[in-house]
């Protein structure tokens, strides 16, 4: 606690202990002390809390409270009460969207988890040029995401594709790529896999350097192999930076779900989702809204997001079509 | 601590014939692959760029251009703007970068070392807010800068449309108050037994110490601000004011753009933070690190 000079003069020694000259007058020159120095940390805090206030808990309130609203943002609002919901739970296209976004997630998992954790087992056994590996795996995450979409785009294009071009030279049939119902799904995750997946391999890589080196030693003593190895010291020594990247990598690309509508774009010819090529964005409805907004459909996808069972964190490295 | 120390593979089972020639097919195998697949689409940006238009729409891509066109880069950069639109981009991240670190700063300054009432409740209001994404908030983000509660101005088209929002990272406050907890009290006591103020601890103290952390806050401050697409996207509408990713997807749909210069405006918009990577990979990298491992 900070003094006050008349404790500092009086008694030098005992530092944090005020002299008490009565109860009261020394319980009041406490609260005011305490006042004091609330309103001095008040003073630090306020940007913080006003910026937070303002963009973060009010628009949450907002969002919530616009899920009940009808609004056209020309005239007032007006509350519907369970309408909007009732609405989009009927709409067939939020299953569908519900669907894609499982998928997405689920093939973002098997990929964005999985490979790293493997890429970073491989790359940590090596005895020279460690550091160039974790920074080429790195440089992708450091590319602006709409450079690496539209490289990607260019890559996968079926008419002159590097892609496309390849599996010609091999004489192979050449493939849809984005515009297959089939393949788009993968093809996006593939995107995203490669422009994010340094991160993960660098968190991995720290992880394993620590772990103690007794550890495999008196493993392999006891005689096990490299496969007994990792089951039974890496993995387990690894559990909280798996753990940790499990739930990033989950709520990631469940909120990355607009990472996923730049497959809007491969569409100018042909539409790459099974129902609808506009689902994401949809259940963005943000498009609506620089259309003008005057979409009557434009609580749908607020109500849309409100139902989103997963929180995620802030990932801006979001990806998304210019539409 | 255990960087020299063994791994999964005992370095006397590499020194063995059939060990040695495992390795090296691995590791051969295994540069291959990252070349191919991290550095390669890199090269084609960049080589892609210096080719024709024509020798760009063969259908047998030339792995090597036969003319280097170098001057492509310098029609992009006036033609597309890229230098007006890189210099909005680096405005708005030095800009966001220096209200986030004094904005944060201040936060988890007062909510670590003044600790006030309810500090801990503000706290957890503000991390409460990492467990949404930004995007589910996008519509009713988007009506608050249009029309900001109580002021009532509107902050579309404006740099305070990105700053303000990004000062807003809870993210931020909580690695330096995490940070700042760690600094001694005691410090701090005598620095006031001396006649220091709050600010003057904070700017005396607290600040000198915290090397390490505001470095990394604010490396992944400004990567983040640059890499952003979406807010820009929707809050700056007017061209001249657009950051240089959101310019690059408005002009990957206009037809006066030929698809070398197109390529080479993405070149162009990706050197910058591939210097900056190269210039602080280091702390980058063990910034990145440290934040696994202390979770």
């Amino acid at each position: 606690m900070v003094l006050q000079a008349p404790d500092i003069v009086e008694k030098p020694m005992a530092v944090g202990t005020t002299i008490a000259p009565s109860g009261s007058i020394r319980r009041r020159t406490r609260l005011r002390r305490k006042l004091a120095d609330n309103a001095q940390a008040y003073v630090f805090l306020a940007a913080g809390l006003l910026c937070f206030a303002l963009f973060s808990w009010y628009p949450l309130a907002k969002g919530i409270v616009l899920s009940f609203q009808q609004d056209n943002f020309v005239t007032a609002p007006s509350f519907v009460g369970l309408d909007n919901y009732r609405a989009i739970l009927a709409d067939p296209l939020f299953a569908t969207a519900w669907i894609n976004t499982l998928e997405f997630t689920g093939l973002a998992l098997l990929f964005g988890y999985a490979v790293p954790f493997v890429v970073a087992l491989v790359i940590n056994e090596f005895r020279h040029a460690k550091g160039l590996f974790r920074i080429a795996v790195y440089l992708p995450v450091m590319l602006p995401p709409i450079v690496s979409v539209l490289l990607w785009r260019y890559f996968y294009d079926p008419g002159s594709g590097l892609f496309n071009a390849i599996l010609s030279f091999l004489h192979l049939p050449a493939a849809g790529w984005t515009q297959s119902p089939r393949m788009a799904m993968i093809c996006l995750v593939l995107v995203s896999t490669w422009s994010n997946m340094g991160g993960a391999t660098i968190m991995y890589l720290a992880g394993l350097a620590n772990i103690p080196a007794e550890l495999y030693d008196a493993v392999e003593l006891d005689g096990a192999s490299i496969w007994q190895r990792i089951r039974h010291v890496t993995i387990p020594q690894m559990r909280f930076v798996l753990l940790v990247l499990l739930l990033l990598q989950i709520v990631s690309t469940m909120a990355g779900v607009h990472r996923a509508v730049p497959a809007h774009w491969y569409d100018q010819s042909g539409h790459y989702h099974r129902d609808d090529p506009d689902l994401p964005v949809r259940l963005h409805g943000q498009q609506r809204l620089r259309d003008g907004g005057r979409d009557e459909r434009l609580a749908f996808p607020r109500t849309g997001r409100i139902l989103r069972p997963l929180p995620a964190p802030d990932e801006s490295a979001g990806v998304r079509s210019p539409i | 601590m255990s960087t020299a120390a063994r791994t999964l593979i005992s370095d006397a089972d590499l020194r063995r014939r059939h060990g040695k020639l495992v390795y090296r097919l691995v590791f051969a195998g295994m540069a291959i692959a990252f070349v191919l697949i991290f550095v390669f689409p890199l090269y084609w940006m960049f080589v892609s760029a210096v080719k024709t238009p024509v020798e760009l729409a063969q259908p047998t891509p030339t792995l090597i251009p036969h003319e280097w066109h170098f001057e492509t880069f310098l029609v992009a950069w006036q033609k597309l703007e890229i230098g007006h639109f890189l210099l909005n981009t680096a405005f708005y991240a030095v800009g966001g970068w220096l209200i986030q670190l004094t904005v944060d700063v201040a936060a988890a300054y007062a909510l670590s070392k003044l600790r006030p009432l309810f500090g801990k409740v503000i706290l957890a209001g503000m991390l409460a807010s990492l467990m949404l994404p930004a995007a589910a908030l996008l519509v009713p983000a988007y009506l608050t800068v249009a029309k900001v509660p109580i002021v009532g101005v509107n902050l579309l088209n404006t740099p305070w449309a990105l700053w303000l929002p990004a000062a807003a990272n809870a993210f931020n406050v909580y690695i330096l108050k995490r940070f700042f907890d760690q600094i001694p009290n005691d410090l701090l006591d005598s620095a006031s037994i001396d006649g220091a103020g709050r600010f003057r601890m904070l700017w005396n103290i607290v600040l000198p110490l915290s090397r390490p952390v505001l470095a990394v806050v604010s490396i992944f401050a400004i990567i983040g601000s640059w890499k952003d697409f979406l807010w820009p996207l929707l809050v700056l509408q007017d061209p001249a004011s657009q950051t240089i990713s959101v310019a690059l997807s408005r002009l990957s749909f206009a037809s006066y753009v030929a698809q070398n210069e197109m390529f080479a405006g993405l070149a162009l918009a990706s050197v910058p933070l591939i210097v900056v990577f190269m210039i602080f990979q280091r702390s980058i990298l063990s910034g990145l690190s440290a934040g696994a491992l202390k979770g």
